[in-house]
């Protein structure tokens, strides 16, 4: 099953159960009780979804590790590089 | 570190029957591809592992190609390959041409531009080892993994799109863009024979072919310095070609 029909089977699951529970052709008096939130169910769940994705997103930007050390240790070994590859008769422009 | 030493022989034994061909696909890269080679050089040769450098030069007008061969005579043929190619022919391509060329039974694939650090190798090697992995594949997104000069934007672009692609394709690793891997010879050509996309979403198509192969994949973080000489691009075009193989991989497996 590729990724695409699991996510239209799931769905497909989903809004059977919830049409059925909004239509009335399950019947049961917690239904008729809980009708409007669960008739804004799919509603909410993309809303909370959205908060989530949008939290973690930014979480994780503002968390995203910056190298400096890498940076800094990497421009070390450039010039060491240089050095080392000149007294080896490479031609190299200059720094 | 005291260990340092003892670790390093104990890689050796573990990895006495094997050899590591790393692949180097240039265009334009005659400033960067001295220092990668150096850099390659020190580490392959601190790690004490049997390796190789194939450099796949596709027609540089720059002549990286002439680099090449001057960075042969210095440090051997039987370490630095050249198999150029006429034009540029595209990323999958030049990894089979590479390939084809390879004595190892371990390629490693990595950019030459200087953003992936060859001390990092090492490091998938003994991962490798240990757990007989058939991909390890850098990632920027876990761990000590990190990126050196990106703004909010690319950052936030970076982490959006992981983050979408994670919960599309759930494919079992956390750096899906990245282009610094080692993998198990037979696997990498069976995964580039499988793959339909070009450019860099080609790598992206890679590790999700892998996890439906059912290839045991394994991470170690890496610092992505972003290029230190010459340009890097993330435009609208690299965005839209991102999104339609997203969605192509979506749909198809």
């Amino acid at each position: 099953m590729t990724k695409l029909m699991e996510w239209v089977f799931v769905a497909t699951v989903f809004f059977s159960i919830w049409t059925a529970a909004i239509t009335g052709s399950a019947q049961s008096t917690l239904l008729i009780k809980w009708r409007t939130p669960i008739l804004y169910l799919p509603l909410t769940l993309i809303i909370l979804f959205g908060l989530y994705a949008v939290s973690v997103v930014l979480y994780r930007t503002f968390t995203f590790n910056n190298c400096e050390e890498a940076a800094v240790e990497l421009q070390r070994e450039i010039k060491e590089a240089r050095a080392d590859l000149r007294s080896k008769g490479l031609a190299l422009k200059e720094d | 570190m005291s260990g340092e030493g003892s670790t390093n022989e104990e890689l050796k034994k573990l990895t006495k029957n094997d050899k590591y061909s790393i692949l180097l696909p240039t265009y334009n890269e005659r400033d960067n591809l001295p220092i990668i080679i150096w850099l390659i050089v020190k580490y392959m040769e601190k790690s004490q592992c049997a390796y190789e450098v194939i450099v796949i030069d596709d027609g540089s007008p720059d002549g990286t190609l002439e680099v090449a061969k001057e960075l042969q005579k210095i440090y051997g043929e039987d370490k630095i390959l050249l198999r150029p190619r006429e034009k540029k022919l595209g990323l999958g391509t030049a990894y089979i041409h590479g390939i084809k060329h390879a004595s190892g039974n371990f390629i490693v694939i990595m950019d030459a531009d200087l953003s992936h650090h060859p001390k990092f190798i090492p490091k998938m090697i003994e991962l490798q080892r240990y757990l007989d992995l058939d991909i390890v594949s850098g990632t920027r997104y876990i761990g000590d993994g990190g990126v050196y000069g990106w703004d909010f934007r690319r950052k936030l672009i970076s982490r959006g799109a992981n983050f979408i692609t994670q919960l599309l394709l759930r494919p079992g690793a956390s750096d899906l863009t990245g282009s610094f891997r080692l993998y198990k010879k037979d696997v990498l050509e069976k995964l580039i024979k499988s793959c339909v996309s070009k450019g860099y979403v080609f790598q992206m198509e890679m590790i999700i072919r892998a996890r439906q192969f059912n290839y045991q994949i394994g991470e170690v973080p890496i610092s992505f310095v972003d290029r230190v000489y010459g340009e890097s691009k993330l435009g609208g075009s690299e965005i839209f070609q991102f999104v339609k193989s997203m969605l192509y991989l979506f749909a198809t497996t």
